[in-house]
């Protein structure tokens, strides 16, 4: 048989496809819509938190920082209870991340605080001692794009359901009206918490930086 | 194998790959050379603003050494011993040669695109697949063309019978098509909203878990289909035709192909072991990878076995040494992983540097000794020159060889350590450590390991030397060389 494959390259080519794309039909599949589902009471991420989350795609953090807690007493210890498959329902795409150079952020928000962050951004030693990880200045300047993450917003709710209200519409007068009514309170809390007069006044004048963005996704990471 | 005096095959696109082999493995692992130290001395993170830290560096290191240096040096394979082995020049078809100038266009184009689009942190932050949409578009239009010029390569072949190595180039065609189609499923978020945000960002179609799932069944089986199946491809016609042995058993090689084409992609769940994903993916995950060694050894061990009887050709022959030592590393690399595939063990090596020590020494040892030994054996045949320096090839295998040493041994420990602070607790069941004290008991490992990779760096620049002045100021040589290659 195998010398009759190597004389027929298209048999032969039906044949390495059929047995390389046996096992990820038997190992996703079954699966596929339970592991779809949300936790009880979890809520789809607000504009600004995707906004940030993108900004923690942007600078990568994810090269340095899992989301996931392993079910060992050491992890739950110090990060708290064990990830459940429910909670990254809204998660597009995962950040699991594969390397803890710095340590897992499933559950920063328990445990860091706005102010915090602010002064890690700008300079991660000034509260972590000996830390390896760069300073992020240039978060302090850049702005968040709100648009992409309103954009992204309206996608998910229309092409997957994800439970947004009413408010998220497609076109850009419905994200204007969004801005001022929601996302822009929504980063002037963070950015009071943040104690920064500067980043206040950024928000205040209709522009959120990155970091604030960011932040409000890490608080939410809870 | 017969001899090829008789048939003149066109070299034209080989020669543009082989260049951008160079280039590109100059350019990525110099940027890994600066991630590396950064780790070690993270005030090395401030030279370019934003765009020079780790985290935005460390994904084109990744991308410019796999899909640049690695994929032009397949591609060179691919191109150089198609031809022969099917007994057809791609010169004999003005269509086929100007699907391929139209190939490496769009590679060059692909290629430059991505790493811009990395350095201005546009991403889809998923390992290996980072690319946004359209360069996923153009990805799949290149590897398209690749398929039609594979396929008309065979479908003008002289050679009925389809040597191993056109299994495994057939085999990468297709399961990467595969996997990257799934993989990169996304909608682009302009589409829905009318218009909102920037137009290169997308939303992947799968959520949590899921991703998870069909990201790491890409992740692994990128390193299934482009760091081993076409590398077992480059091995199985270099290392017989550099050494003018036939290779040693037809039988182990089928085993070794049909078999590693069945278990590779069970094992992608190894990735993912104590997450989210079902308990029962995970274990059929830890099994087929430890049945992977198998085929992976049985490939391997062909190799060697080749060797029979003409094991002096190792001391006198640089090019034997690269290849017989990436076939040693190839083994030690497919037990490696199986290791840290059990559970238990995985506990303690997942998230630590024991991962990318697994990684380096199967691609520098292997992926990279292999591409090496495939330029080099190449080139005097389509420069037509002799190779430039035999004491050069040398001294770089035993600087590379030095170095892969130190970069996994470090990395082992390194991981090892980590892992194992991370979990250790006092006699009162507290835990022992702060994070931030397993990371600074990493420093020295990570000096160790940047001076390996600076090693591994030098050699590739005394090879890219050695290649250059190869192909421009070689001596000229009259007929081509039947098996070893000649060598000043």
């Amino acid at each position: 048989m195998f010398h009759w494959l190597e004389k027929n390259p298209f048999f032969f080519a039906v044949g390495v496809f059929l047995t390389i794309a046996f096992a990820g039909a038997v190992t996703i599949l079954p699966h596929f819509n339970k592991s779809a589902q949300p936790v009880k009471g979890l809520k789809p991420y607000s504009v600004l938190e995707l906004a940030g989350r993108h900004v923690y795609i942007k600078d990568n953090c994810l090269s340095c920082h899992s989301q996931l807690i392993r079910p060992f007493k050491a992890e739950t210890d110090r990060y708290g209870q064990y990830s459940l498959s429910g909670e990254y329902a809204y998660d597009r795409p995962f950040l699991w991340g594969s390397r803890r150079i710095g340590p897992d952020l499933h559950r920063v928000g328990n445990y860091r605080t706005p102010d915090w962050h602010a002064n890690h951004m700008w300079e991660p030693t000034s509260v972590v001692p000996g830390s390896v990880m760069p300073a992020y200045k240039h978060q302090f300047t850049n702005i968040a794009d709100t648009e992409t993450a309103y954009a992204e917003a309206v996608t998910v709710k229309t092409a997957f359901g994800v439970p947004y209200g009413d408010d998220i519409q497609p076109g850009r007068a419905a994200y204007e009206k969004v801005l001022k009514s929601k996302v822009l309170p929504e980063a002037l809390k963070i950015a009071t918490q943040m104690k920064n007069k500067d980043l206040i006044a950024r928000v205040k004048a209709g522009k959120i930086p990155e970091v604030v963005a960011l932040t409000a996704y890490l608080e939410r990471l809870k | 194998m017969q001899s090829n005096a008789a048939m003149e095959y066109d070299y034209s696109i080989v020669k543009l790959y082989m260049w951008t082999t160079v280039i590109f493995g100059i350019v990525g692992m110099l940027v890994g050379v600066i991630i590396a130290s950064q780790l070690a001395w993270p005030q090395l993170n401030y030279w370019l603003g934003e765009y020079g830290t780790f985290s935005r560096l460390r994904p084109i290191h990744t991308n410019v050494v796999v899909y640049g240096f690695m994929i032009s040096g397949i591609f060179v394979g691919f191109y150089y011993s198609a031809q022969r082995v099917l007994k057809v020049s791609i010169g004999e078809s003005k269509f086929l040669m100007t699907l391929g100038y139209l190939q490496f266009f769009l590679y060059l184009i692909a290629a430059s695109g991505l790493v811009i689009s990395e350095g201005m942190g546009i991403t889809t932050s998923k390992e290996y697949a980072q690319m946004e949409w359209p360069l996923d578009i153009l990805i799949v239009v290149i590897w398209v063309l690749w398929g039609m010029i594979m396929f008309g390569l065979i479908g003008m072949r002289r050679e009925k019978a389809l040597y191993i190595s056109m299994w495994y180039y057939v085999a990468t065609f297709l399961g990467v098509a595969m996997l990257y189609l799934f993989n990169n499923m996304e909608i682009p978020t302009q589409l829905l909203s009318g218009g909102l945000g920037a137009w290169y960002h997308s939303v992947s179609m799968y959520a949590g878990t899921n991703d998870a799932m069909v990201q790491w069944w890409w992740g692994h089986n990128a390193v299934a289909f482009v760091f081993t199946v076409p590398i077992i491809a480059l091995i199985y016609y270099y290392l017989p035709k550099e050494s003018g042995q036939a290779v040693y058993s037809y039988k182990l090689s089928l085993l070794s192909f049909w078999g590693l084409m069945f278990i590779y992609l069970w094992a992608g769940g190894h990735h993912l072991l104590w997450s989210t994903v079902p308990d029962w993916v995970q274990t059929m995950g830890s099994i087929f990878s430890v049945v992977l060694i198998l085929p992976s050894w049985g490939s391997a061990i062909n190799m060697l076995l080749t060797m029979k009887g003409e094991w002096n050709q190792l001391t006198d022959n640089p090019l034997i040494k690269f290849m017989v030592l990436a076939s040693t590393f190839y083994m030690l690399s497919t037990l490696e992983g199986p290791i840290q595939a059990v559970k238990s063990v995985n506990a303690i090596a997942h998230f630590t540097d024991w991962i990318p020590g697994h990684v380096h020494d199967g691609v520098l040892g292997w992926v990279a000794f292999m591409v090496f030994a495939t330029l080099m054996h190449s080139a005097p045949r389509v420069f037509k020159r002799e190779i430039y320096s035999k004491s050069l090839l040398e001294a770089q295998f035993w600087i590379q060889t030095v170095a892969v040493v130190l970069y996994f041994t470090s990395m082992w420990i390194a991981g090892i350590t980590q892992g194992m602070m991370w979990r250790a607790v006092d006699e009162y069941g507290n835990l022992m450590y702060s994070f931030i004290d397993t990371v600074n008991v990493l420093h020295p490992y990570w000096v160790i390991r940047a001076v390996g990779g600076t090693l591994y760096f030098i050699g590739l620049l005394m090879f890219a030397w050695n290649f250059f002045m190869t192909a421009t100021a070689g001596r000229k040589l009259e007929t081509e060389p039947q098996f070893r290659s000649p060598m000043a």
